[in-house]
């Protein structure tokens, strides 16, 4: 088989394919049910993914709910992303050993060369990844750990075909078919009659793996009856946000009264940027062994939601809650497109649904719309 | 030989008064010479006078106990001292030492309360250009007062 | 760069963020809180004035530290550090032979070499440690005095003893068209200098603002007072650039947390010419 080529396995051929891929030497990690979520972890097989499961998600509100059918991948997405084993929530970066004569020798941290296979990839996420690679495989400088771990990536990709509450992916271009950076692409097809994947391949890896599973040529009916369900799903977006001139909407609206709203409901937990699968930032923590001989750097998600992110010695530059939540909309929604090329956001939802009080950040902007104080002529300053 | 008025006329702080004005405060003013290290005057004086600065430098100070005398403005050329004589109880509220030898002109308190009384567009004037230069030292008190090179502010 | 790590792939990229021990040469007592930290150089590591090392002390913690010294090619680095974090109060307390940690250097740079091409005349403006990052175009200027007009330096500090580098004063005074002022909040009794605020000096400070590139750093407050002070009297704001400070962790673009707004001040600046940040400057939190 070749790149483009594609096939229809039996759902229950799934656990075939997903040997196949891990005898190619990677560790699986995809979705299973695990604490009242679907999350992402390490699988050995199909069985551990929440087959019949699926999502009910809202504004600070998420559970899981029966199917009426069995369906694999028939949920939207969870609190995981594939970016806590990309760049992951903790890495340690290099050590540093102090001798009796006071010299102090430094060594890195090799990166740790894992081969992940990533089962369940949508496309908001596959943009995400992207999104990722931006910041952290620059032009100047690359984080080696991310690096090596974005390296040695196996990914099947799903096509959304049910959507969440909280997703807005179509209103970012992101999705819900995906359309590249993948090794196989997987459609699920689910009726009474039948329960079978569609499978592109996107690369010669993924072609290979497609031919040692069990399988029979997919026809013009199967690709219709695919796309059919993933053009359905974007017919059901939870949330939508208009995204025609938002950057410039969000620079001119910087002392929008909005924020001071929001600033009484947001409770600065930083929940949306652990959620968020393209929110990037780390802080280090130099530690020190208690015979003082021995210290390393351990690099750690952070978010600009603490007060502690933005300090300096007079203090903290952002010490109102009101300036933290502008900053993490106004950067995920404009700036980021003055620094990477693109929004940061890719409309997977997660911050909306995992958002202890429920603010939704496509209301929020929607709100700056409203009250856009370039269209407020008169009012007083 | 210079004559009073015409050291008025070159002073900035006078810049723009008429022929007349100019004649008027010449009946005031004087030509003054401190050396480094004088006193032009003491907190707690009477105030008598306000001095332009045509080259030098005085050094408004106030002693603080324990401290010693504090340094909290410099007066230099092309400015003025003194305003106390403006208001009573007319007094000076500050030391003023010479740090650099001073040539100023020497205008009379009581000549130029006078002289404002009787002639309102005079006391215009004089009063909008003092009120500049109070404007100016505000500011740079409300600057000393943030204390912006503070460590860790 | 020569000096910055680079490597397209990525992966095959070493630590960018390790630090190479450096022993300290020599330190330099400044004023009662502020030293100078002369490093290691034999190396000839290369910068431009403007740029940032991060310094690492053993156990302690990192921080940002502007080059204050050259020459460029010299087999030294000098460092001046203030006693203001965590990190800084121990870090002056360095003693020479002493190994730290240092990467770098990181960041924008001053455009003397600009100025040097259309013969500029250099307004320096420092406040208080804000002349260490500064230093290095002066010294610049000194060495390379035909390349440039008049070299201008106005300097502000709190107290007469926290004007740093006096002892060099005289040196730099020496050298053909350049004017050195010195303003403090508060003097003492044996200071003959002006007692008031930089922008005092300023405004009794000749120069032709169709001819001069003027190099801001200092508090964030003194740096808006001042920008609006050389505007005001008529320099083109593109020939104003200053050195803004945010929190610097990782000092390559990728911890986030010196954003301001749309830039990241470790790479894009910390130099920025005054159009690029002026809206920014006066919006309170960014």
């Amino acid at each position: 088989m070749l790149p483009g080529e594609t096939a229809i396995v039996a759902a229950a051929a799934l656990s075939d394919l997903l040997h196949e891929i891990s005898r190619l030497g990677y560790t699986l990690v995809g979705p299973t049910v695990r604490d009242g979520a679907i999350v992402y972890r390490e699988i050995h097989s199909a069985e551990d993914l929440p087959a019949g499961w699926t999502d009910v998600q809202q504004p600070g509100s998420y559970r899981l709910a029966r199917r009426a059918d069995s369906a694999l991948f028939g949920f939207a997405v969870g609190p995981h992303s594939w970016k806590q084993f990309l760049h992951q929530p903790a890495v340690t970066l290099w050590h540093a050993q102090l001798a009796d004569q006071g010299a102090v020798t430094f060594a890195a941290e090799p990166p740790e060369r894992k081969r992940l296979a990533l089962i369940g990839v949508r496309s908001c996420e596959l943009y995400a990844i992207a999104t990722q690679d931006k910041v952290l495989i620059g032009a100047t400088y690359s984080d080696p750990h991310y690096a090596a771990r974005r390296a040695g990536l196996f990914v099947v990709a799903v096509n959304c075909t049910v959507a969440g509450g909280t997703c807005f992916c179509v209103s970012m271009k992101t999705g819900p078919k995906v359309e590249t950076g993948y090794d196989l692409a997987l459609t699920e097809l689910i009726d009474d009659a039948r329960h079978e994947l569609f499978i592109e391949a996107g690369s010669e890896r993924g072609a290979e793996v497609l031919e040692r599973v069990p399988r029979r040529p997919a026809d013009g009916r199967a690709r219709e009856a695919a796309e059919k369900a993933v053009r359905a799903t974007a017919e059901m977006m939870g949330r939508q946000l208009e995204t025609e001139g938002l950057r410039e909407l969000l620079y001119a609206n910087l002392e929008n009264s909005r924020w001071d709203e929001v600033a009484t409901r947001c409770l600065a937990c930083a929940n949306c940027t652990m959620v968020c699968p393209t929110c990037f930032c780390t802080t280090i923590e130099d530690h020190t062994d208690l015979g003082a001989r021995r210290a390393e750097r351990v690099q750690r998600w952070d978010s600009c939601f603490t007060t502690d992110f933005s300090h300096l010695n007079a203090g903290s530059v952002r010490s109102s809650i009101k300036s933290r939540y502008r900053q993490w909309l106004t950067h995920k929604l404009a700036s980021w497109i003055d620094q990477f090329g693109t929004s940061g956001c890719v409309g997977c939802g997660r911050c909306i649904t995992w958002c202890p009080v429920g603010i939704d950040l496509t209301e929020e902007a929607a709100a700056i719309r409203r009250t856009d104080l370039r269209s407020q002529t008169g009012r007083e300053a | 030989m210079e004559t009073i008025e015409r050291l008025l006329r070159e002073h900035p702080f006078l810049q723009g008064l008429d022929d007349r004005q100019f004649a008027l405060l010449a009946g005031c003013a004087k030509k003054a010479r401190f050396a480094a290290g004088e006193y032009i005057f003491r907190e707690g004086q009477e105030a008598n006078a306000s001095y332009l600065v045509r080259t030098g430098r005085v050094s408004l100070e106030v002693n603080v106990a324990g401290r010693g005398p504090v340094q909290l403005h410099t007066v230099e050329e092309g400015e003025v001292l003194g305003w106390s004589w403006l208001y009573p109880p007319y007094r000076w509220q500050f030391d003023a030492r010479v740090v650099e030898p001073l040539w100023a002109i020497f205008l009379d308190g009581a000549c130029l309360r006078s002289k404002c009384e009787s002639d309102h567009d005079l006391g215009y004037e004089l009063v909008k250009r003092l009120l500049r230069q109070v404007h100016q030292r505000l500011e740079r008190a409300r600057f000393q007062l943030l204390d912006i090179y503070r460590a860790g502010s | 760069m020569e000096t910055r790590a680079s490597d397209p792939n990525g992966a095959a990229s070493p630590a960018p963020t390790l630090p190479r021990a450096t022993p300290v040469r020599r330190v330099i007592r400044e004023s009662a809180d502020t030293v100078t930290l002369e490093l290691d150089n034999s190396v000839g590591r290369s910068f431009a004035p403007g740029q940032f090392n991060m310094l690492y002390l053993f156990g302690v913690g990192e921080v940002a530290v502007s080059i204050s010294g050259g020459p460029v090619e010299s087999q030294v680095l000098a460092h001046t550090v203030r006693a203001a974090g965590a990190v800084t109060r121990l870090l002056v307390n360095v003693k020479r032979g002493a190994t730290i940690g240092v990467r770098g250097p990181y960041g924008s740079a001053w455009p003397i070499e600009g100025a040097a091409r259309e013969r500029l005349d250099l307004l320096v403006v420092a406040g208080g440690i804000g002349i260490a990052p500064l230093r290095p175009v002066i010294y610049h200027a000194l060495r390379e005095r035909h390349r440039f007009g008049r070299l201008i330096v106005l300097f502000g500090a709190r107290r007469p003893d926290d004007l740093i580098y006096a002892r060099e004063f005289n040196r730099w005074r020496a050298y053909p068209g350049v004017e050195l002022r010195t303003i403090v909040d508060h003097g003492s009794s044996n200071w003959r200098g002006p007692v008031g605020i930089i922008t005092d000096l300023l405004a009794t400070t000749d120069f032709d603002h169709d001819d001069t590139l003027a190099m801001v750093c200092g508090p964030e407050v003194m740096m808006r007072f001042v920008r609006h002070a050389l505007v005001g009297r008529g320099l083109p704001p593109e020939r104003i650039y200053l050195s803004l400070e945010r929190n610097m962790k990782c000092a390559i673009g990728h911890c986030g947390h010196c954003q301001l707004l749309p830039f990241f001040v470790c790479k894009d600046g910390p130099i920025f010419a005054l159009p690029k940040v002026a809206p920014l400057l006066d919006m309170r939190e960014l």
